[in-house]
């Protein structure tokens, strides 16, 4: 019999897109150039995130007719955002068909203490961490992805660099920890106890864990796979540029070739205007979106 | 006898099949460049988007290398794979290597929601109903010429077929740890050296 949704299904799924990179698009005109520059999927919005942050107010799931129109145009998975706790957006997306949800904080959160019971649901989801407490607790809500929060919309990586080294160095830490210990260190993360010993023997996370939120140039793609991240998400950075279609390319060849830095000269030339990017301690705390859940 | 195996790494789940061949006594390396090509006796093209992946192999002229290695050597394609050995991709223009007279339809079993996992019967490498296929967006193969041999279906659609020293199937073996299906390729891939190395003597 064929079971359909199980953990290996929804985790493998991820598992297929390493290595690649995952591209926010606003429309099937954008998610075509997407597709041929390379992306290994395609994120569905309304608009991307330094738009969501210029136009403040709710930002909510996405027009479905705007994600069928992508669903249409591409033969690459497309994802589509969720509002955190918001199970009808997420069920509304799961019914369309869509290949995978980002639970995301770059959507204004419709539940500020419980995040969806993804284990529920036939579609996998992605959602953002900043350390390993979030991570596990994803996890353990049936996260089949992770990527790092980042600041999203800002083209600053600092905050997805230290998202990303400091879940590997308490990945780490755990691993090197005395199995006795590892309850203590649950607690103290607030980490399901199960996932963190699964942690411990695998010396990895049990899913794959995709950098984002701030990837602005090729030589960003590149350096969050040197950290150690299995793929990328490209959020405003490609949309944003001069020249979509030859960014999008760059960034894909960068992230293939992460350690062949001859090559990134050669995709970094004449890439035109990155988009301009923001200081992170210009945001007051209002607008930083990685506070947002936890 | 050393066997060495390459994995295609360009995207995808390259580690599981490095995980999956050791287990097999193979030597496995990661093929990202044709320099890395030197040496094998076989090579894997693994799961992952098959767009992207033809697009980094024409990119960095790793494309007419691998077609060319094929021709000596012994080549297995898991999902993403399948779709880059196929002679016929159905609503597309033209193959992308070509290596095996099969007719295939991408993405078959429909988007994400439909990806499932189900036990398959495989000929040469199950004794019974007892490989776990996990199916993931996967692709099957609509038809087969007089020389490719079918291995597995799954509700009738063809899922895994072999054609001379090609080995394809449009699950994912490498997702479980159930290396029956890389032992298979393994044994493919030592026989072939073997016989090359007879006739060469």
């Amino acid at each position: 019999m064929a079971q359909v949704g199980t953990e290996r299904v929804k985790r493998g799924m991820a598992e297929m897109q390493k290595g690649g990179v995952i591209m926010d698009v606003v429309n099937a005109e954008q998610a075509k150039i997407a597709e041929d520059a390379g992306a290994v999927a395609v994120m569905a919005l309304e608009r991307v995130p330094s738009d969501i942050r210029a136009a403040g107010g709710v930002a909510r799931m996405a027009d479905p007719r705007i994600v069928e129109e992508v669903m249409n145009a591409v033969s690459i998975p497309v994802m589509a955002k969720a509002r955190i706790g918001h199970i009808v957006e997420a069920r509304v997306l799961e019914a369309m068909g869509v290949d995978y949800i980002d639970e995301s904080e770059v959507l204004t959160p419709a539940d500020e203490r419980f995040h969806l019971d993804k284990k529920s649901f036939t579609v996998p989801f992605v959602c953002g961490c900043r350390n390993i407490g979030e991570a596990a607790r994803r996890i353990g809500e049936g996260a089949s992805m992770l990527r790092t929060k980042g600041e999203p919309g800002t083209g600053n990586i600092v905050e997805a660099v230290s998202h990303l080294r400091l879940v590997q160095s308490q990945i780490r830490k755990i691993t090197s920890m005395s199995e006795d210990e590892l309850m203590t260190e649950a607690k103290e993360h607030g980490a399901p106890y199960e996932i963190l010993l699964q942690i411990k023997k695998e010396g990895r996370l049990p899913v794959v864990n995709f950098a984002a939120g701030g990837v602005a140039t090729p030589a960003d793609a590149a350096l969050m796979m040197e950290l150690g991240a299995d793929g990328v998400f490209v959020g405003s950075g490609i949309f944003k540029s001069d020249n979509p279609s030859k960014f999008a390319k760059a960034i894909v060849e960068a992230t293939t070739h992460y350690q062949d830095y001859a090559l990134i000269a050669e995709l970094s030339k004449d890439l035109g205007t990155a988009m301009k990017g923001i200081e992170i301690s210009t945001l007051d705390a209002s607008q930083r979106m990685q506070d947002r859940s936890q | 006898m050393r066997i060495k195996i390459g994995v295609l790494g360009l995207q995808g789940a390259i580690r599981e099949h490095i995980w999956a061949l050791e287990k097999t006594g193979a030597e496995v390396t990661v093929v990202k460049t044709v320099e890395h090509l030197e040496g094998l006796d076989g090579l894997v093209l693994p799961g992952g988007e098959s767009t992207t992946m033809r697009r980094l192999l024409d990119k960095y002229e790793l494309f007419e290398p691998v077609k060319a290695f094929a021709q000596q050597h012994p080549v297995f394609g898991t999902c993403a794979g399948l779709i880059l050995m196929a002679q016929h991709i159905e609503g597309q223009k033209g193959p992308h290597l070509g290596l095996m007279d099969i007719d295939v339809r991408r993405n078959a079993f429909g988007r994400q929601v439909a990806s499932f996992e189900a036990e398959l019967a495989i000929q040469h490498v199950t004794e019974a109903e007892d490989f776990i296929g996990v199916f993931i967006r996967a692709p099957y193969i609509l038809s087969v010429g007089p020389e490719v041999e079918v291995l597995a279906t799954y509700a009738d659609k063809i899922v895994a077929a072999r054609q001379g020293p090609f080995l394809t199937c449009a699950f994912h073996p490498e997702l479980t740890e159930d290396y029956r299906m890389h032992q298979y390729f393994y044994e493919m891939v030592k026989d072939y050296k073997e016989k090359q190395s007879v006739a060469k003597a």
